[in-house]
């Protein structure tokens, strides 16, 4: 009774003012907040983006931009002052080109001509002051790290000057590819067997083994390959073919990690194609197999695609297992018997040890990740972009 | 008509045929086998492991105990075990050093100590036991015969059936020697990494997927719907990117970047002694909500997505708000849906190690974590550091702190289930 | 023996999804070179039937039929015959046009190609799409995709699939349900030319269509004691529309119910 009471007293209120007014837009401020805030927590997810792509791009451009500097072994012969312009230089250490740039202390010159013992400079190079320098002082040169040796340098040896990732790279796809071997093979047919073959009992059975097997942590398929995997190859190739650490071991571990990322998207997509297709094939006489790979598998090819690519991506990102098994130290090698870091190996290495700020392996693992990220993007867009425009169209 | 008739004759076509149902019977063996080289690669995996867990092992003394009775007392046919207080305490005095000596005095004065811990203490520092050698539980049980030769050959060795994974492995700190080495430290680091994952993605995580799932449909500036398309978009590329490019982030934003703050200076905590510069559990956590984000925003869209309309409309038809109808009816809803993809998500987090390696975690520290601002290790890391060590003795404690890992993340998976069965329930 | 006259002959047919029986006690001949329509209503089990002669239901966790289904005198249930076998031989063309995503060309060579066709296939190709009278809206166009084709045309392109392979019994369960008037009667055509070289068994909902096209028409029901299709009454075309003789077959088609 109270509250029947308390309700129409509203009402009598409201009756005095007109109906529009009572139906009139209301500004909500706490609906706005909430809204506000929600809106700020999915853009939150571009920012993360942008911040990917800002501070791998900037240390990267600082990756690139830096001069890498190696002793000559040559002296200066005379002190200079901060006007000279020639510089006289010993006979010892290795020669120095015309356009090199040279360091002295803390000043950065570029060598105009050179004359025997004589230089001819430019002083006060790359904002560094001319300042003079005193007899018997070390000449260093420069040699910046350039975008084309980035990609044909087939040696990564940062402390003598060369930036290849190529080795780096090689031994990822290596892995990959590998991985891809057993993944592929093994994954398709296991999708095939569970949306063709298996019955619901099995397949109640075999579900979870392939979720379980997607759930363990990368670093424990890590200890897998080194302790089991390598063994194994050791054991069936020899001790003295396959070394303790190879790429074979990470790869095929690395395929049986994906296995069930390519089984269970391909087993969607086989699963999506619809029943009238298959009583199309049998209605024609066809085969349980004949209609499998005839037809559905055809039918279902966009998805199967879409899931080899994502695995790829997955292999390439992959780290631990890598880390763990592959080996430590770029090799530039096409066997896989043989240790080669991969660019993810290499990053969890570098920054496993001490690393100050600034250095070059810090700006390296920045321009290693950029490659790494601009790849996996890539392979996930292009996925994306095969399922929604490759897939057949069915009522 | 003149109708094409070029299908072989009635006994070619029974040969096809009963050739083409031998080519599909063979392909569904080749299938089934592919299949069950599948689940046989989970089992040998998880064998692996066990397996490495437990064992013989070969322990050698450095000190025979029967050498010390005998030199240290006048009882030499007594054992070791069967020595006085004052006998241990005799024996320490004569063995170590001054400088140990008067450390274990400033912890607990030997003379106020038990006889069982002067005990340990005597076989801890002066027997010395060390596993020299130690085998899978697949070789102590085929090749035993062979194991206990090979200690009979080395002096003052035994063998002993050894459970790496036990409660002191489970207790202990991180040491150097395998046998004394635990994973308490790890585990704790683990769990305040997660809590900060947790506390920090779950709340964006899931008003990310309510914006996108509840307000992102029905506006009406084609800009906003624009910019809505694209951040659907990004959270699917963001769960493919790998994880370690989210270390690179977390290094370059969290260590370094935002130093001040997730070292704890800007709040004065500076923790331990040793400054952990942006390397904290901090860092880690923010680190891994990164990463998890997106997966946890495409669970709770799908959550939020099974909530019936007709729940909705019957929440607007009494005239409440969006915001009212959300709070007080969608979540509600959603909740056990979008609970089990964050517990799916947070095992994922647990199970990771690349990016915390890239953001510095810690490989060797002995002090419990004891807040967001300390250096920390998980038992992820753990794993990584044991499983790359060249002696054997390490390989078996990674074995058992994996198994330690495997048992949390089955834990959270049977939650998630549980809670995923209850909620499919509800709604029939 | 009546083997010469009968295409199909259904003694004592039961149907069982589980444990429901869905179908009982079917006794039905079907003439060589007619037409035979089912027809009823929703859920009376004529699908179901027409599914059961070339062993469709196969393909049904749970599906089980009893009785016969007598093929030129042979049991298609006997333990020793192949449903692969059966289905060469006894077509069928679905409610929906399903063609294959491949070429035109290429969904009606595939039948022939895995049944061992050895001959010129441009040439059976052409034949096929000919007598499903589709030939001259897609000659130019043979190697793209046959889901480029409007529904009428995908639904002949299906029936040219069918006969490509050169069977002796069509199934049509519903055939132009999915299609448009004119479509329907471009079917209903190809239907009646193409019963001069096949036994045809047509399930539709649409009487006029039955009493159009077909020679001879089984009318089903449910019972509604255990609600299982049964045939109530089977006889020719002009007979049961014009003078049935049982109540319920008046009932439905003067549109009394159904």
């Amino acid at each position: 009774m109270q509250k029947l009471e308390s309700f129409s007293l509203v009402q009598k209120e409201t009756s005095t003012n007109t109906l529009l007014n009572t139906l009139r837009c209301r500004l909500r401020p706490g609906e706005l907040a909430v809204e506000a805030f929600l809106f700020l927590a999915a853009v939150i997810s571009i920012f993360v983006t942008i911040g990917i792509v800002y501070v791998l791009g900037v240390e990267t451009w600082s990756f690139f931009g830096r001069i890498n500097w190696e002793d000559t072994n040559k002296q200066l012969a005379q002190p200079v002052g901060p006007a000279d312009t020639r510089l006289v230089v010993t006979e010892s250490g290795s020669p120095i080109p015309v356009g090199a740039i040279i360091r002295l202390d803390d000043e950065i010159m570029q060598v105009t001509a050179v004359k025997g013992n004589q230089l001819a400079v430019q002083r006060g190079q790359e904002n560094t002051l001319p300042a003079p320098h005193k007899e018997k002082l070390d000449i260093y040169e420069g040699e910046r790290v350039v975008l084309w040796e980035f990609f044909t340098e087939t040696r990564w040896e940062p402390q003598i000057g060369n930036f290849g990732v190529l080795p780096l790279l090689n031994a990822t796809l290596m892995t990959s590819a590998i991985a891809m071997l057993v993944a592929l093979p093994l994954g398709l047919a296991a999708a095939i067997y569970l949306s063709e073959y298996a019955g619901p009992r099995t397949r109640s059975i075999l579900k979870p083994v392939l979720e379980v097997l997607a759930g363990i942590p990368t670093v424990v398929y890590g200890y897998f390959a080194l302790t089991f995997m390598t063994p194994l190859l050791r054991m069936i190739f020899g001790d003295d073919v396959v070394q303790i650490y190879n790429t074979a071991s990470a790869g095929i571990v690395i395929g049986i990690l994906v296995i069930p990322l390519v089984s269970s998207m391909s087993e969607d997509a086989l699963s999506a194609v619809p029943r009238a297709l298959r009583e199309a094939a049998y209605g024609l006489g066809a085969t349980r197999l004949e209609t499998v790979l005839q037809v559905v598998l055809p039918a279902a090819a966009s998805g199967v695609t879409a899931a080899f690519i994502v695995a790829i991506s997955r292999a390439i990102g992959e780290t631990m297992i890598v880390a763990i098994a592959a080996g430590a130290g770029p090799n530039f090698t096409f066997n896989p018997f043989e240790a080669a870091e991969t660019m993810t190996g290499h990053i969890v290495r570098i920054s496993g040890g001490d690393l100050s700020y600034d250095s070059i392996d810090y700006n390296s693992i920045f321009a290693i990740g950029l490659t790494l990220f601009a790849l996996t993007l890539t392979l996930n867009i292009i996925s994306r972009y095969v399922v929604a425009h490759f897939r057949e169209e069915y009522e | 008509m003149n109708r094409v008739s070029t299908f072989p004759q009635e006994s070619q076509l029974r040969r096809l045929l009963a050739r083409r149902k031998r080519i599909g019977w063979l392909w569904q063996v080749v299938f089934l086998l592919a299949t069950i080289l599948v689940v046989l690669s989970l089992i040998v995996l998880l064998y692996n492991i066990v397996v490495g867990a437990f064992g013989y092992v070969i322990v050698q003394d450095k000190v025979s105990p029967q050498e010390i009775v005998q030199t240290y007392t006048d009882t030499p046919e007594a054992a070791l075990h069967t020595l006085s207080a004052d006998q241990y305490r005799f024996i320490l005095e004569q063995n170590l050093s001054k400088g140990l000596l008067r450390r274990l005095n400033s912890e607990a004065p030997l003379t106020e100590r038990s006889r069982e811990e002067l005990y340990r203490l005597v076989v801890e520092r002066v027997v010395k036991p060390r596993v020299v050698q130690s085998y899978s539980l697949v070789d102590s049980i085929f090749e035993r015969d062979k194991i206990f030769a090979e200690a009979a050959a080395l002096p003052h060795s035994r063998v002993e059936f050894r459970r790496w994974l036990n409660l002191d492995f489970l207790t202990g700190k991180q040491a150097s020697v395998p046998e004394l080495a635990g994973v308490r430290t790890a585990l704790l680091g683990s769990l305040w990494v997660i809590a900060i994952t947790v506390v920090v993605a779950l709340p964006l995580g899931v008003a990310a997927a309510i914006y996108l799932e509840e307000y992102a449909a029905v506006v009406a500036n084609p800009w906003l719907r624009r910019l809505n398309a694209v951040i659907q978009t990004n959270i699917n590329n963001l769960a493919g990117v790998p994880s370690i490019i989210y270390g690179i982030l977390g290094l370059a934003i969290f260590v370094r970047g935002l130093e001040a703050f997730t070292s704890g200076a800007a709040f004065g905590a500076t923790a331990d002694g040793a400054t952990a510069n942006g390397r904290t559990i901090m860092s880690a956590g923010l680190t891994l909500a990164l990463l998890i984000l997106p997966i946890i925003i495409i669970n709770a869209q799908e959550a939020i997505r099974a909530v019936p309309q007709s729940l909705r409309q019957a929440s607007m038809g009494l005239g409440a708000t969006r915001w009212q109808t959300i709070w007080h009816h969608v979540l509600p809803s959603a909740l056990p849906g979008i609970l089990t993809g964050t517990i799916l998500s947070v095992s994922r987090a647990l199970g990771e190690t690349a990016p915390l390696v890239v953001v510095g975690a810690s490989t060797f520290i002995t002090i419990d974590p004891d807040g967001p601002f300390s250096k920390f290790t998980t038992l992820t890391i753990q794993i990584y550091q044991w499983t790359a060590r060249p002696q054997d003795e390490f390989r078996n404690i990674a074995a058992a702190a994996i198994i330690v890992l495997l048992v949390l993340l089955l834990t959270l998976n049977a939650a998630a289930i549980l809670l995923r069965n209850r909620y499919s329930r509800r709604l029939v | 023996m009546n083997n010469g006259t009968y295409a199909i002959e259904l003694q004592n047919l039961n149907c069982y999804y589980e444990t429901f029986r869905a179908v009982k006690d079917v006794n039905l001949q079907v003439k060589r070179n007619r037409i035979t329509a089912f027809i009823g209503p929703s859920g009376c089990g004529k699908s179901t039937v027409l599914r059961a002669i070339n062993r469709m239901n196969d393909l049904i966790p749970g599906a089980r039929v009893e009785g016969q289904v007598l093929f030129k005198g042979q049991n298609l249930y006997d333990p020793a015959v192949d449903p692969v076998e059966v289905r060469r031989r006894i077509g069928m063309v679905f409610q929906k046009p399903n063609p294959f995503p491949k070429s035109i060309y290429e969904n009606v060579a595939w039948g022939a190609r895995i049944n061992g066709f050895k001959g010129n296939m441009d040439e059976l190709v052409e034949q096929s799409l000919r007598e499903a009278a589709l030939w001259d809206e897609v000659k130019d166009k043979l190697h793209q995709s046959g889901l480029s084709l409007s529904g009428g045309q995908q639904q002949r392109l299906c029936i040219a699939r069918a006969i490509a392979i050169r069977p002796e019994i069509i199934l049509m369960d519903e055939p132009a349900s999915a299609l448009d008037p004119i479509a329907t009667l471009k079917i209903e055509d190809l239907m009646r030319e193409l019963v001069k070289n096949y036994t045809i068994i047509i399930v539709t909902h649409n009487m006029q269509q039955a009493a159009r096209v077909s020679d001879y028409t089984a009318f089903f029901m449910m019972d509604r004691a255990d609600r299982a299709g049964m045939l109530v009454e089977f006889n020719e075309t002009g007979k049961i529309f014009t003078n049935p003789t049982d109540r319920r077959t008046e009932d439905y088609i003067t549109g009394r119910f159904g």
